[in-house]
């Protein structure tokens, strides 16, 4: 077992003893709660945890020496953009001007958290080549809700209430479906095309009076930049319908591709994927989404706005009646886009082209070298990402793409994205990203040699990884058929602690 | 470039391993015609540079009044421990734990977050985490349609305006209906949710109502007659879904005791900073038998091959990865680091700590309502509340402006916040919390008071409040 192994601990819950923690707050006056009447108050207290501040230390610093993370080392996770996240980002958020204002704090109060945001806003629409943006979104998803519901209202303002449709390439992350679901629309999955690409034909012939939208992910989920986008937007338009930009990929295309300019009506923009802040366990992170003309009066509210004077405010309630209305509570993951704000300023337009080209720069290197390992199914130039499959791999050993990953672990490296985009049998979708040093990239690759070696000599090995890290491979199904979902403190019926 | 390793050389010898001589033939496939012509941005800044545009951005905001605001989002002590903590980089430059070998840390502070919340909700099944409490709030309505396969639900003016417009905003998508349900207009229940109306909106057998929403406390702070609401929503069939608020649920009757099916809630209040309205915690709970219709991730207990005790995503087939546009909800990143905060500082309090923070707030609590009711400011309802109250000053919008000029944010001028009820026209919702001193309090009181006694003629003569306001 390693070090970390062993690091395997009690719940909170097992910790508790009573009469341990305390001293963070006074106490109250005992009849403090008197006014109100017994019957509005709790019966019983609810059963926390009781521990001292070392346990609840240590236990914290334990679970964390679990994870593995962009900090510890590569996490090449497709899609996901693990980039480096700068520290001066955290120091900024954590400014006190930042973090202890409130929410409905009177504008006056506020200017540099509204000069920022409207600073953030000006530099989102030109890297997207949008007229405007949005900062409410409190994450990708909830961005292209925000996007699809303008696309909703804006068919609708024109009297335009058969759109029912939503065209999505089978190649798409589950949240676009899953967005046009919730905002009323019907999807149609569209086949992609076998160079990996959107099929033109296949959408021109499923377009029509009944398409609202297209949502298109570019570069694509396969990491390839979308050749025929042209004639694509060029029948979406045709077709009365708008053409919604899922920009989970813009990390590979600043400076390079404005999707604004080149006809894209919408897009969001993952702040936690291309503007580096913190993935956090799973969140939080921020949607921005942006807009050309057309959805330009149906944005969410309240929107920032700069007044002739030069100060900022919050757009006021009802002051603008197209919008869809609010998408969230107040205005935004602020802390989240001060961190980005910071990543924009400290790169400028030199640095962000730069991050752009070294992302793709190292997806391309990654995949030339690998190209004699695994099989790369897509031979022209990718961008940020590329597609790997272990379907020859398997065929010859009956090693599948997850063991591979599984014994990436042993090999001390987070393993890539695994049987997504779906469209790709056995698929690996490996993202760099553009803070990962050669020394890195290299070590990665010698990895995949070793791997790929030993399916060969010893699928067994593969099959039973990863054998080094803190726990092996789980019994999902138990959990999902009896599932275990929270510590019960009275009934006792937990298995005791592992050690 | 300020954060990437490559030097001349690495970027070189990249570039001969692909076999290609510039970087610009890797962008290839972008069509001459697409080409963006580059950024018209402001050049790099150097760190030291940056922290100084930073550091005067942040001083331009004033966060130094004093202060008597909430509406949703509130000032506690947190204990240094928490935020030392979560600068762990293992937490917070982890992603979602899809690999679960490599992830047990995030996998269990999310099982015990869970577990806490499950504790202070008096519910069985408690999601990763939401946006906020609005987002929350709208997920858990759609819940209740899902749930019950009906198309309509009811949510008390008394739930928060920014939740509600959250949730008309959702409901318009998905095309169903959110009904309000007004407040008792006077009276010793004036401000809380009206039973016998929620009665009548039940009865309409060609509308039948899948959720009834209602806060407690309220967006105005007051405690709703939760037992009663929840025996109404039952007997019509619908499911009875609680807007909470964390801190007071150490002292307030929770979900599960008074019979909700569901709580949504916003977090922010457990140890994560104001940070002008996020990133926040969306709180989401239900009782087991909703589990499946409950979105966002869910974190079990199982074993690993050998046995050992580990924890796991589950029950996945709800989420949009798996199921695509038949999920739950498109949702897929959460707030997985702020249901951490609240987790360390849950576990930093305990139980008797949060007991403190929660009464402590509703001593300092009473203590402003006599002060500003001496003052000239009663309270506007008289019904119980916890730690914060509506009181009445003429011209509130205009007095608020002007104590703000005296270094006191007074809390929120009610007619901002729901310009839709001419009875909240002068009103101020104000608050109290563990970290409100009684000077604090007294200084608001004394300043109020010069206020109204040597302001009303002025107030009548001046151009209105909403212009004073602005």
């Amino acid at each position: 077992m390693t070090a970390a192994g062993d690091r395997l601990g009690p719940t909170l819950f097992e910790r508790s003893r009573p009469g341990r923690g305390g001293g963070k707050v006074p106490h109250p006056p005992k009849d403090a709660l008197a006014r109100i009447p017994a019957g509005l108050l709790r019966g019983e207290g609810p059963r926390l945890p009781e521990v001292s501040e070392p346990e609840l230390t240590r236990h914290y610093v334990n679970l964390s020496q679990l994870n593995y993370a962009v900090d510890t080392g590569f996490y090449p996770l497709g899609s996901c953009t693990m980039k480096y996240n700068p520290k001066i980002d955290e120091w900024a958020a954590r400014l006190p001007g930042f973090a202890a204002l409130h929410p409905f704090a009177p504008d006056e109060l506020s200017q540099g958290t509204l000069q920022l945001l409207w600073e953030l806003e000006g530099a989102l629409a030109e890297i997207g080549g949008m007229k405007a943006v949005t900062l409410q979104p409190a994450a990708g998803a909830q961005g292209e809700l925000t996007g699809i519901l303008m696309v909703r209202a804006y068919h609708r303002s024109r009297g335009d209430t058969a759109r029912s449709e939503v065209l999505v390439p089978d190649s798409a992350h589950g949240t676009n479906p899953a967005t046009a679901s919730m905002a009323g629309f019907r999807t149609i999955s569209i086949p992609s095309a076998s160079d990996g690409g959107v099929d033109v034909d296949a959408f021109r012939s499923a377009l029509g009076p009944k398409t609202a939208a297209v949502m298109i992910t570019n570069p694509s989920t396969l990491g390839l930049f979308e050749s025929r986008l042209g004639e694509l937007l060029d029948a979406v338009h045709k077709a009365g319908a708008l053409a919604y930009m899922d920009g989970a990929n813009l990390n590979a295309i600043m400076g390079r591709f404005k999707p604004g300019e080149a006809g894209f009506d919408v897009m969001h923009i993952n702040v936690h994927k291309t503007f580096s802040t913190p993935h956090g366990g799973g969140g939080p992170g921020a949607g921005p989404v942006g807009v050309g003309e057309k959805l330009l009066p149906f944005l969410p509210s309240p929107r920032v706005l700069r007044e002739p004077d030069g100060r900022f405010r919050l757009e006021a309630y009802g002051e603008r009646p197209a919008s869809i209305g609010r998408v969230r509570a107040f205005a935004g993951n602020a802390g989240i886009l001060v961190r980005a704000y910071a990543y924009i300023r400290a790169h400028g337009a030199s640095g962000l082209c730069e991050v752009s080209e070294d992302a793709v720069l190292a997806a391309n290197y990654l995949k030339a070298r690998l190209a004699d390992v695994l099989d790369v199914p897509f031979p022209r130039p990718c961008m940020h990402e590329f597609v790997a499959s272990s379907a020859t791999l398997k065929a010859e050993t009956g090693v599948r793409t997850l063991d591979v990953a599984k014994r990436l672990i042993d090999y001390g490296f987070h393993p890539p994205t695994v049987y997504f985009p779906l469209t790709v049998e056995e698929a690996l979708l490996i993202e760099p990203t553009e803070t990962e040093s050669l020394e890195t990239l290299d070590a990665f690759v010698e990895a995949m040699r070793c791997i790929v070696d030993e399916a060969r000599h010893d699928p067994d090995l593969l099959h039973s990884a990863p054998h080094s890290s803190p726990v092996r491979r789980l019994d999902e199904a138990t959990a999902a058929r009896q599932p275990n979902l929270r510590w019960r403190a009275m009934t006792g019926s937990q298995s005791p602690c592992p050690d | 470039m300020a954060y990437g390793p490559h030097t001349t050389e690495d970027r070189a010898r990249m570039l001969a391993a692909i076999g290609v001589d510039s970087v610009d033939d890797l962008f290839a496939d972008i069509p001459a015609s697409l080409r963006a012509s580059g950024l018209q941005l402001p050049p790099p800044e150097s760190e030291a540079e940056l922290s100084t545009r930073l550091r005067d951005l942040a001083d331009r905001n004033r966060v130094e009044l004093i202060g008597f605001l909430g509406a949703g989002a509130y000032r506690h002590f947190t204990p240094a421990v928490v935020d030392q903590l979560l600068l762990r980089g293992e937490f917070y430059t982890a992603y979602t734990p899809y690999q679960p070998e490599i992830s047990q840390g995030t996998l269990q502070t999310i099982y015990e977050y869970q577990s806490l919340m499950a504790e202070l909700t008096g519910l069985d099944v408690v999601s990763a985490s939401h946006y906020d409490g609005a987002t929350a709030t709208a997920e858990a309505a759609l819940m209740s349609c899902r749930a019950t396969r009906r198309e309509r639900v009811l949510v008390s003016r008394g739930v928060h305006p920014h939740y509600r417009e959250t949730l008309c905003t959702y409901f318009g998508g998905a095309s169903l209906a959110a009904d309000e349900i007004p407040l008792v207009a006077e009276g010793p229940a004036a401000g809380t949710t009206d039973a016998a109306a929620l009665e009548r909106l039940l009865t309409d057998p060609e509308r039948p109502v899948a959720g009834v929403i209602v806060a407690n406390p309220s967006f105005f702070g007051l405690l709703e007659p939760m037992s009663e609401i929840g025996r109404l929503a039952h007997a019509a069939g619908a499911l009875f879904v609680s807007v909470v608020e964390p801190v007071s649920l150490a002292v307030l009757a929770s979900p599960g005791e008074y019979g909700a099916d569901i709580a949504a809630g916003e977090g922010q209040s457990l140890g994560i900073p104001l940070a002008y309205g996020g990133p926040y915690l969306g709180i989401l709970a239900c009782r087991e038998a909703l589990v499946r219709q409950i979105p966002g991730r869910l974190v079990g207990m199982t074993t690993d091959i050998d046995g050992r005790r580990a924890f796991v995503m589950t029950l996945r087939a709800r989420e949009q990865d798996i199921r695509r546009e038949k999920a739950a909800s498109n949702i897929c990143t959460n707030q997985a680091l702020c249901a951490l905060a609240a987790s360390m500082y849950l576990a930093a309090l305990g139980p008797h700590g949060l007991r403190d923070v929660a009464a402590l707030g509703a001593a300092r609590a009473a203590e402003l309502e006599m002060a500003l009711a001496a003052a000239g400011a009663p309270r506007l309802h008289p019904g119980p509340y916890l730690n914060e109250f509506a009181v009445r000053v003429p011209g509130a919008a205009a007095v608020h402006a002007r104590l703000v000029g005296r270094g006191i944010l007074a809390g929120l001028p009610l007619a901002r916040a729901v310009p839709d009820d001419s009875s909240l026209a002068d009103a101020l919702l104000v608050c109290a919390t563990e970290v409100t001193t009684s000077e604090e309090i007294a200084a608001f009181a004394a300043a109020l008071r010069e206020e109204l006694s040597g302001s009303a003629a002025d107030e009548r003569a001046a151009a209105g409040p909403e212009v004073a306001a602005r």
